[in-house]
């Protein structure tokens, strides 16, 4: 039981924040200027809402549709999350030994990863519906956790919480954990030993070899 | 006796199956991760994993799910997991948390009976869910820390304290175990494994595509959602990531 739950948890990490990378649809845009200021838990929760929402209506992306993926990403969810943080955390100690061109490099092909698993997942989320658990934090907090449940029409909840850091630009996510296990800790290794090998430039070609071996077999 | 031969043969198949097919790639550098020692070992044993996966128990998966329809899926894995409350409630029990063994007996009686003999979850829907308990677990609650992660030949992903945890459930508190019919007892057996690996194959195509070293992957996330089911869902944060940033930061440990 404990493996089920693990490769379902594998699974769900794909998932990766129906909200921090799926779409919002183009009416809630208008909510985006507020939302950057809004408390992290409403934040969270317009953005659950809109993607789950979003994924609902559009078979395209329940087909998952790379293009069409990115496109909202690009558009809609990016105001939310930092993928540079997710990133620089991700890659950890060497970030400090990167270029900035370096930098650019393996956040563009770590997001393409991560667009491409969640495009495996959604078809599934579109059964589920986002549950807020009770969120405090003092007025000074600047790095919170916000815990959710995913629930699905039938069977058990899910659990999906977010790592948000305050920003001038409001609040962004920067991490997602499914049913226990953070995405950023679970690259740590993975990337820390692909540096090992062939340095930060050996990092970015694997990944840009995983992206590209990805795509030519989605197509 | 004849129980003991045919699993001597069914395994002699499976070293057969798996010695076809060569040795796992060891990358350079491997033990050096303090929470997996054992690495080199660990390697060998998952790539054995997944070439018997490969060849027997995926395909049998798969067959299961495209023969038997997903209601029918559905209420045969809540069966199995109907028998596993009680598991849950003795863990509960030794992590002194009598409230949820007490839901956990709770849910058996009203799932066994209003639930067909588990195959309908009643009680998540009366609001009691399930809960997710084993020996491991509170061993972990007790304080022990996870040990050396550890494969398992055929059953995957472990850890030593786990380990001790499962012998434990398996002997103890799994009702099948207790069965004194033991053709019975093993049809459920492969029947429970049946239905568990088939009910790993979405999650599966998804770690397709994550994973760049599908074994770190998964050990890293076995050894994460541990320690999450210690402390049920929400363990404290074990270092602020942003320290590896800071000049001459040593790494903090990793484990519990």
């Amino acid at each position: 039981m404990t493996t089920r739950n693990l490769v379902l948890s594998i699974a769900l990490t794909a998932l990766l924040g129906l909200a921090a990378l799926a779409p919002l649809p183009a009416a809630h845009a208008q909510g985006a200027a507020s939302a950057a200021v809004a408390a992290p838990d409403a934040l969270v929760r317009a953005l659950s809402d809109d993607v789950l929402e979003a994924i609902r209506k559009d078979p395209s992306l329940q087909s998952g549709d790379i293009a069409r993926l990115n496109a909202l990403v690009d558009d809609k969810v990016l105001p939310y999350v930092n993928f540079e943080k997710m990133t620089r955390l991700a890659v950890g100690r060497s970030w400090r030994e990167a270029t900035p061109e370096q930098r650019q490099a393996l956040t563009r092909e770590f997001r393409a990863l991560l667009v491409r698993t969640y495009a495996g997942a959604v078809s599934a989320a579109k059964d589920y519906q986002v549950r807020l658990l009770p969120f405090r934090a003092g007025p000074n907090d600047t790095d919170v956790t916000v815990r959710t449940q995913a629930v699905p029409s039938r069977g058990e909840p899910i659990q999906l919480d977010y790592r948000l850091e305050k920003t001038d630009a409001g609040w962004k996510i920067y991490d997602v954990n499914v049913m226990g296990i953070w995405l950023v800790e679970n690259y740590r290794n993975t990337f820390a030993a692909e540096v090992s090998r062939g340095g930060i430039d050996g990092l970015i070609r694997t990944l840009v070899e995983r992206n590209r071996a990805l795509e030519s077999k989605a197509s | 006796m004849m129980l003991v031969r045919r699993c001597g043969r069914v395994l002699a198949a499976l070293a057969l199956a798996a010695a076809a097919a060569g040795c796992a790639t060891i990358p350079p550098g491997a033990g050096s991760n303090p929470a997996d020692p054992l690495e080199v070992y660990n390697r060998h044993v998952s790539d054995f994993n997944d070439r018997v996966d490969r060849a027997l128990f995926k395909p049998l998966a798969e067959f299961y799910e495209a023969v038997v329809p997903e209601l029918a899926r559905e209420c045969i894995n809540n069966a199995f997991r109907n028998l596993g409350e009680p598991v849950n409630a003795i863990n509960n029990l030794l992590q002194a948390k009598p409230a949820e063994a007490m839901t956990d007996v709770l849910r058996l009686f009203w799932n066994s009976t209003v639930g067909l003999a588990g195959c309908i979850d009643v009680a998540a829907k009366a609001g009691a869910p399930r809960s997710n308990e084993d020996f491991g677990q509170t061993l972990g609650v007790w304080g022990f820390g996870p040990g050396p992660y550890f494969v398992l030949p055929l059953l995957g992903p472990s850890s030593v304290r786990d380990t001790a945890g499962r012998l434990f459930d398996f002997l103890r508190t799994d009702p099948i175990w207790y069965l004194d019919n033991i053709r019975l007892r093993n049809s459920l057996v492969g029947a429970r494994f049946v239905d568990f690996r088939a009910s790993l194959l979405p999650a599966e195509r998804v770690l397709d595509v994550a994973a760049i070293d599908r074994y770190q992957f998964v050990r890293d996330a076995y050894l994460q959602l541990r320690r999450s089911l210690v402390y049920d869902g929400n363990p404290p944060r074990l270092r602020d990531p942003e320290e590896d940033f800071e000049e001459n930061g040593a790494p903090l440990p990793r484990s519990k």
